[in-house]
């Protein structure tokens, strides 16, 4: 047994090992209990029978086909929908980041009221509104659109706190070679803080587009046609009155997305970790802890995914 | 903004509604969680593998899944609970991971020389963890925890999004929806609402982190 090593524990013993071994024989055995309990109640409700299963798994049913290609619509606009936000998130968050380094104390209050507000709202809110408040001002666009909205409005916040953390944590003296050179202020921010503020939290952006892939199941509950992954689960349950293996296999779409983005950004982490970055040496430990705290203010969580 | 006056006791009917949801899913995730950490954390290796299999399951999928489990696959499985019950559950369960997450890494952070320590002047295990290691541990669980909570508070929503629970979101969504009122007094009513858990709850943990904090 090869317990991790922790704060809690010395290396050990032989007492100490032989009642580990004790416990992880009693814990496995009220586990597989457990495990038992509840595919007996599974069996109970016949949900072992194959033909709730076969459309979704089995390539030889009839519905296979088209329950995969309602799927593959799902997967698609979700991709899209989370491609789309991060992209406009990106953009938009180095504007705000740049506007508030740039501005004075109060001429950027207004921008700083703004970016609160919209963190501090559930996203959920700002997709449902997004799709009942435009069409109101004549902006007429497909259910698509109003996710990626609602979606952005809420994202690039949060993505401009994480590159804000990211400048944070460069040395002044960056900034202060860029200026002693002769740049702008602008230039400074745009040239010299922004990229290796982008390199630095790149692990923490890859995180947060998790999130957001995560929160376009959000539209499932509000916005209707056939649109993202669990929309699509929706349509194919109602069809085939199967909702738990059709939501255990949606689940597992979502799983496997999440999990390679999260393996990219273990992977990016520990490039830059190797490399330096490139620029400037700094703590990325302290820039997103930093990030943490800062998210902290008024919620958002950006280390976590926990939105 | 009429709407908003004279529906102001919908309103905070619903911003109630919000706040019994978030109370009741706080304690439940709060206390699983905590029994979550315990197993990641425990020299028994079962209990860390099924520890780290829950946080790493739960944390790629959404919450709206969860909640279309708890909601409406326990039912098809004989478990009848009112609506309520069901999406505080799934709330919790999404939440208990996040929190085992904020957890872990408070007690990972404690140096590994102060347990040390203790050990060597002779604590017992009990000792040396309520005594030295939890006490260091839980200050530095109080930002992660934080956002962890400020974050469920504003997931409520979307236990409120099914429309069932008599939430702030559902009121909203009621009023503009089934009422046909305008939409944008509304928006900024639900906001108000939000805003004002998540703003006050902000406030008194950074109170909370001022206060506990300590230099190392």
């Amino acid at each position: 047994m090869s317990a991790a090593p922790s704060v809690l524990y010395d290396a050990p013993g032989p007492r100490a090992l032989r009642r580990a071994r004790v416990l992880s024989v009693v814990s496995v055995l009220v586990l597989a209990t457990l495990l038992v309990l509840a595919g007996l109640r599974l069996n109970e409700t016949g949900q072992f029978e194959p033909e709730r299963w076969s459309p979704l798994f089995w390539p030889g049913d009839e519905s296979f086909a088209s329950v995969w290609g309602q799927l593959r619509i799902g997967i698609t606009n979700t991709l899209l929908a989370a491609a789309l936000a991060i992209v406009f998130s990106l953009v938009l968050g180095v504007a705000l980041t740049t506007a508030r380094l740039l501005l004075g104390r109060y001429a950027r209050l207004p921008l700083v009221l703004v970016a609160e507000v919209l963190r501090g709202a559930p996203v959920v809110i700002l997709i449902f509104f997004a799709a009942r408040v435009l069409p109101q001002f004549g902006v007429d666009l497909s259910q698509l659109w109003y996710l990626v909205i609602g979606l952005t409005a809420y994202n690039f916040v949060v993505i401009g706190e994480i590159l804000r953390a990211g400048v944070a944590a460069l040395p002044s003296g960056q900034r202060e070679a860029g200026l002693a050179i002769g740049l702008t202020p602008r230039q400074t921010v745009l040239q010299i803080q922004m990229p290796q503020a982008y390199r630095l939290m790149l692990p923490a952006l890859i995180s947060q587009l998790v999130v957001i892939v995560k929160d376009t199941s959000l539209a499932a509950l509000i916005l209707t046609g056939p649109l993202e992954l669990l929309n699509a689960g929706k349509r194919i349950e109602r069809f085939l009155d199967n909702p738990l293996q059709t939501y255990l296999l949606i689940a597992l779409i979502y799983i496997l997305i999440n999990s390679l983005l999260g393996l990219l950004a273990t992977y990016v982490e520990r490039r830059l970790s190797r490399s330096g970055g490139g620029g400037a040496r700094v703590d990325q430990d302290r820039a997103v802890t930093m990030a943490n705290l800062g998210a902290n203010a008024t919620g958002g969580g950006v280390g976590g995914h926990a939105t | 903004m009429d709407v908003l006056l004279d529906n102001f006791d919908l309103f905070v009917g619903g911003f109630l509604g919000s706040l019994k949801i978030i109370a009741y899913s706080l304690v439940l995730a709060l206390l699983l969680g905590a029994v979550l950490a315990m197993m990641r954390v425990s020299p028994v290796a079962p209990l860390r593998t099924f520890g780290s299999l829950y946080v790493s399951v739960v944390r790629n999928s959404p919450l709206t899944i969860m909640l279309f489990f708890t909601a409406f696959v326990l039912p098809e499985l004989g478990f009848n609970r009112p609506f309520f019950q069901l999406g505080v559950l799934g709330l919790s369960l999404y939440t208990a991971a996040f929190v085992c997450e904020a957890i872990r890494s408070g007690i990972n952070a404690v140096p590994a020389g102060q347990a040390e320590a203790a050990r060597a002047i002779g604590l017992t295990f009990g000792q040396s963890l309520a005594t030295v290691v939890m006490p260091q541990a839980l200050r530095t669980v109080v930002p992660p925890l934080g956002s962890v909570v400020i974050a469920m508070m504003k997931n409520s929503a979307i236990v409120g999004a099914f429309g069932v629970g008599g939430d702030l979101f559902a009121v909203g969504k009621r009023l503009t929806s089934a009422q046909g009122f305008a939409v944008l007094p509304v928006l900024v009513g639900m906001l108000l609402g939000y805003l004002l858990i998540t703003l006050t709850t902000a406030a008194l943990l950074s109170r909370l982190e001022s206060k506990v904090a300590i230099l190392r």
